[in-house]
């Protein structure tokens, strides 16, 4: 027997999270064409921020969060600007061997990944020399929802409607500011973007600290429900690509459509049968995605209405 | 793995030990293999089991530094060999073989997981290296040169479930990590419920990388079991503790892996691990004198390593097996590894911090395992644990189940619970 309110509970929680961890992911890919493999990292930087404001300083819970996101979107920047893009190193280089020593990472997928998967090797055991093992862990504020002989935690129900949140803020920004309209004019053609006066250079930039703002949001969200050690990132690993891989290229649609799509299937397989086949479930998913939508669900949407205009 | 016939097994035995005296003859006119005596200590200091690895390390460092303190082994320094093997078990391979053939450790303490003893098992045995593992693990392993000094699953949730049966009923529920150590756990709960007339309503394996446990919680209250018996393990697992507080299940739990190992009950915040009751040999709560009197284990390790988080149940486990080794060669009169594993097999005892005052443990010679003074732990709202019950038990599955006897046939085997059944019929 299945409560249908706790696959309504689950289904919420599977959403939320699957949402959070690929935010961040598919913004930084989608516009950038940037595989960030150091993606988990962001997150453990954003729950480590959390949890050392709110535990070393003294901050209440909201406000460490909000440490949380700045210092992860401020580390971003800097990320972008040393190793991405790759403008210090060779504002450095320019004055001292008098050329560029490093090409930017825009558009270079497998470079992209190699690098970003050595940085977020030496973030996790930077991690652990400069701040040991573990870290003291908050515990998980709101309390519960009861109800006949079950019950859930009330926060993580919560995170749904904060990821809903997250998808309309995305959504806003992305096509009603003047920033939004530079960066989707970035990613549909460069060069036009900037014979037209676009700073593209500034709009990576930008962009790139806003994917990893979102990051150390999700990382402070769930600071106070996951274990905290410098490898916590590697658990919204899965999750995250498995979402960018089934949502396809438009970032806020994209992520909603398979937040909805892979929280279902998640939910259902993981309360009828357990955790394991709930995983497997997801995996599955993503394969049958690759075979018969290779550009995901917003790819083949796209395809659809491409088709309609030409008929 | 070889499970060859016996005379082969002689074959290496007697051409190592040829091989071991020409080595000697040559390193004789160097002093130093003489009045020093070499450890190989390989414990895991970063990487994934840097949290508990590394406590090892610290302890094994205390015991040693008190040896030679106190004047040695037999009037012999001892010299360490304690690269970092970076919870890697290719890298715990490569300096497995360093350890043995470049720095001719005399006896090898190495590894956290049962993954990585069974990784380097293959090369003890062809060397036949002394070799301690010291981490508590689903049992079995019957080996002429492994001396598993920590308890066995039959030894901790053979003290904690009975326990838990006596006090909150029979339905279990068993949620376990999905490896070799979680499924073979897992499998000896349904022994120990079935010798206890208790009854394993459900279980689930979770895989190691999962740290989300929404549908395990509900399936928990779906089942509505009087307890649960937990072997997660490692730190995505421990998410669940953190998890099921804020969902509200207030189930009794208990468990083999976690607080003693992790210490989650000082990580965490309460109320996360209320009312979680682990079977330990060892945590540094335990009320014996050896352990919290002043001077006593605690005092001295913290001594040592004043930032030290946490004096784990492995820590222990390696402080006790130095010095068992000790006695051992002290009564052998000699470090050659042969007459120290005979002499390991008389059955050393040691007053080991576990054990309460005019007991000690001492090493099952046939078996090559330790007949643990076992803890019950509670740990309350507050995340203050104490000891509702202990006991000592030995592990009878190798010498009673499998009739593993090491003092009269040389075996290289694990056994499973498997074999328990079939021996059952």
């Amino acid at each position: 027997m299945v409560n249908g309110l706790n696959l309504l509970f689950q289904f919420l929680d599977s959403f939320a999270f699957i949402v959070l961890a690929a935010g961040g992911l598919a913004i930084i890919f989608g516009i950038m064409g940037v595989i960030n493999l150091a993606h988990g990292e962001f997150i453990m930087v954003g729950a480590y921020a959390t949890t050392l404001a709110n535990i070393r300083l003294g901050l209440p819970l909201p406000a460490a969060m909000l440490v949380g996101v700045v210092v992860t979107a401020l580390f971003g920047l800097l990320v972008e600007r040393v190793v991405i893009s790759g403008w210090l190193p060779n504002l450095v280089a320019q004055r001292t061997l008098g050329r560029n020593v490093i090409e930017p990472l825009y558009d270079r997928l497998a470079d992209s990944m190699v690098a970003t998967w050595g940085l977020s090797l030496i973030m996790v055991q930077g991690i652990r020399v400069t701040l040991g093992n573990s870290l003291d862990q908050i515990g998980t504020p709101l309390g519960k929802i009861a109800y006949s002989g079950f019950s859930y935690s009330t926060y993580r129900v919560l995170l749904a409607g904060v990821a809903l949140a997250v998808l309309g803020f995305t959504y806003y920004v992305f096509t009603r500011t003047e920033y939004g309209m530079r960066a989707r004019a970035t990613i549909q053609d460069e060069d036009t973007a900037r014979a037209l006066g676009v700073d593209t250079e500034r709009t990576y930039m930008t962009t790139f600290a806003f994917g990893s703002g979102l990051a150390g949001l999700t990382g402070a969200l769930y600071a106070p429900t996951v274990t905290m050690v410098p490898g916590l990132g590697s658990s919204f690993l899965v999750e995250a690509f498995v979402a960018v891989v089934v949502g396809g290229p438009s970032v806020v649609l994209g992520t909603t459509l398979a937040g909805g799509l892979l929280g279902a299937i998640n939910a259902l397989f993981s309360n009828l049968v357990g955790t394991f086949f709930g995983r497997i479930a997801l995996l599955v998913t993503a394969i049958v995605m690759i075979r018969f939508l290779p550009d995901g669900i917003t790819g083949f949407v796209e395809r659809l209405r491409e088709r309609r205009e030409e008929a | 793995m070889s499970r060859g016939p016996i005379s082969r097994r002689g074959f290496l035995g007697s051409t190592a030990a040829l091989a071991g005296t020409a080595l000697a003859g040559c390193s004789g006119g160097s002093a130093s293999s003489d009045d020093t005596i070499q450890l190989g200590v390989l414990e895991d200091r970063s990487g994934n089991f840097a949290l508990v690895g590394d406590p090892k390390h610290k302890a094994s460092m205390l015991a040693i530094e008190e040896i030679n303190n106190d004047g040695g082994i037999d009037g012999k320094q001892i010299e360490v060999f304690d690269p970092d093997p970076q919870s890697d078990n290719q890298r715990y391979q490569e300096l497995t073989r360093r350890a043995i053939n470049q720095e001719n450790v005399d006896a090898l303490w190495a590894g956290y997981s049962s993954a990585t003893r069974e990784a380097i098992r293959p090369i003890i045995d062809r060397e036949d290296q002394l070799y301690f593992y010291t981490t508590q693990y689903e049992g079995g392993v019957c080996d002429h040169n492994v001396f598993a000094v920590g308890p066995t699953a039959r030894q901790q949730l053979g003290s904690v479930l009975p326990y838990l049966v006596e006090e909150y009923g029979p339905k279990i529920y068993t949620i376990a990590a999905d490896y070799n150590f979680g499924q073979l756990s897992a499998d000896w709960v349904k022994v120990l419920a079935n010798e206890n007339g208790a009854e394993v309503i459900g279980e689930e394996f979770i895989p190691l990388s999962n740290s989300q446990f929404g549908s395990t919680i509900n399936r928990i209250q779906e089942a509505d079991p009087d307890f649960v018996m937990s072997m997660l393990v490692g730190a995505n697992h421990t998410s669940f503790y953190e998890q099921k507080a804020s969902a509200g299940l207030d189930v009794p739990i208990g468990t083999s892996t976690a607080m003693a190992q992790g210490y989650e009950h000082l990580r965490l915040d309460p109320p996360a691990m209320a009312n979680i009751y682990a079977g330990v040999n060892y945590m540094e709560e335990i009320p014996t004198n050896r352990n919290t009197s002043e001077g006593g284990f605690v005092d001295r390790y913290y001594e040592m390593f004043p930032d030290a988080p946490y004096l784990n149940e492995e820590a222990e486990n390696n402080y006790f097996s130095i010095y068992m080794y000790k006695k051992a060669v002290e009564q052998a009169g000699t470090t050659e590894m042969e007459a120290v594993k005979e002499a390991l097999e008389t059955g050393i005892t040691y007053e080991a911090p576990e054990a309460p005052d005019g007991e000690s443990i001492a090493i099952d010679g046939a078996t090559h395992h330790v007949d643990h003074h076992m803890w019950v732990m509670r740990a309350d709202e507050n995340h203050n644990v104490e000891a509702v019950d202990d006991r000592v038990i030995p592990e009878t599955f190798l010498s009673e189940t499998v009739g593993c006897d090491l003092t009269q046939e040389d075996e290289e085997t694990q056994y499973t619970p498997q074999d328990f059944y079939e021996e059952a019929g």
